[in-house]
């Protein structure tokens, strides 16, 4: 979910539009009947509603801002879950990484086990999960002569990279999922989401964990 | 976003152990200062929401002839323009913090101090109609709902000001600066205005409008 009133400025914005709206009504109201503005209010309200509940749920186009280090750094954000010590994953970041000065931060998004422990904020038990998997990575990552830290990210990926990205300057994304038919981040469009929202390069890595050969 | 943070960092300081209680959830980045006042609003507009309920049980569902009910009237202009005196403190509130956000604290006092004004003048002038007004709170449920509503708002415009005076203090100390973590004090108070507007007209909108 997105919060749609994050600061001043967003509650700012609120007020112009709830003020814009009410004189439309009050305008409707002078010149025909009150009937006319309550209707007129009730339909406002209900686009209104349904607007919001769109923003919520990130169904909205909205563009992600990007900073840039700017110290020459090359900055690699990496988003993985179950999929986080893949071997075709820690080849990427050694790719991307090659001959670079290169700073890598993974953020892995805590997974709750079912809808319903989401809505009940029991989600420790998916934090503890990520945050052990995200370790190990970080010394696989550091196995490769990398400098790595690491995050636990919100449960829906796209949020988790936005989050990241306002902490952390990346200059390119590498998300890793599992292969189509069994990744839920990709029938959820998480790499089309990015790609349409976020003005960097972004990677598609899948992994195939039940392939020998390959961590689990 | 759980923002459990595990530094890992290669090189120089090795493994960076957390010690300690875990750190609270933080939702997407948000200030925790900003995430209680949003908390704090949302148990506000439940608040509200109880006495438009009675306003429109006893609007609706009683339905008296008139409404107002004979003799009593509403002065609709005046509360217009009390309406615009208060939405127009909005924008002087958003001006205050654009100005601390550059740097400009001479802009965020000018701000703050013409919202507290503002405020202050809208308060003023719901008092004086109270005074004129020609019923109270006695009279029918009407009296009741109307000064239970206007009053319920004219307590949380008491409370801004309040707020905006401390805040005013404060910016006149040098208190405030343009980081973000350096201006909560105006920020907060900002959106809780800004609440206060939005629920004016809706007020505003039921109760002298429709």
């Amino acid at each position: 979910m997105h919060n749609p009133l994050r600061s001043e400025a967003d509650a700012f914005r609120w007020v112009v539009v709830i003020g814009i709206a009410a004189a439309s009504v009050i305008a409707l109201t002078l010149l025909t009947r009150p009937a006319v503005g309550v209707v007129w209010m009730a339909l406002l309200i209900g686009f209104g509603v349904g607007f919001g509940y769109r923003a919520a749920r990130g169904s909205l186009s909205q563009s992600v801002e990007v900073t840039r280090g700017g110290d020459g750094k090359f900055r690699l954000l990496v988003v993985a879950n179950e999929t986080v010590q893949g071997a075709e994953l820690l080849g990427e970041i050694r790719d991307r990484c090659r001959d670079r000065k290169c700073e890598v931060m993974v953020v892995t998004p805590a997974l709750a086990a079912s809808r319903a422990d989401h809505w009940a904020s029991d989600i420790d038990e998916a934090i503890e999960l990520a945050r052990q998997r995200m370790e190990l990575s970080l010394i696989e990552i550091r196995g490769l002569g990398l400098k790595a830290k690491g995050e636990i990210g919100d449960s829906d990926p796209n949020m988790a990279i936005e989050d990241a990205l306002r902490v952390f300057p990346a200059d390119e994304i590498v998300i890793s999922t599992h292969p189509p038919e069994r990744s839920r981040w990709l029938e959820h469009g998480v790499v089309d989401k990015a790609r349409e929202r976020i003005e960097l390069p972004i990677t598609h890595v899948v992994v195939d964990v039940s392939a020998v050969g390959t961590p689990s | 976003m759980e923002s459990a943070t595990v530094a890992l960092e290669h090189g120089g300081h090795g493994h960076e152990e957390h010690h300690g209680p875990p750190e609270a959830h933080q939702s997407s980045r948000i200030d925790r200062q900003t995430l209680g006042i949003l908390l704090f609003i949302v148990s506000e507009v439940m608040l509200f929401g109880a006495f438009f309920a009675s306003y429109f049980f006893l609007r609706v569902v009683v339905d008296p002839p008139s409404w107002p009910p004979h003799p009593y009237e509403l002065p609709v202009a005046v509360a217009g323009v009390n309406t615009a005196i208060l939405v127009s403190s909005s924008f002087t509130i958003h001006y205050a913090l654009e100005a601390i956000r550059r740097g400009n604290k001479a802009g965020l006092k000018l701000g703050l101090v013409l919202t507290w004004m503002l405020g202050l003048t809208f308060l003023f002038i719901q008092l004086n109609e109270y005074v004129h007004l020609g019923f109270s709170a006695r009279d029918l449920g009407f009296g009741s709902i109307f000064y239970s509503l206007t009053g319920l708002h004219g307590a949380h415009v008491f409370v801004g000001l309040c707020l905006l005076t401390f805040a005013s203090i404060r910016a006149f100390r040098g208190h405030f600066g343009p980081e973000e973590k350096d201006h909560l004090g105006v920020e907060v108070p900002g959106i809780y205005w800004h609440f206060v507007d939005v629920m004016w007209i809706v007020v505003f909108l039921t109760v002298y409008i429709l």
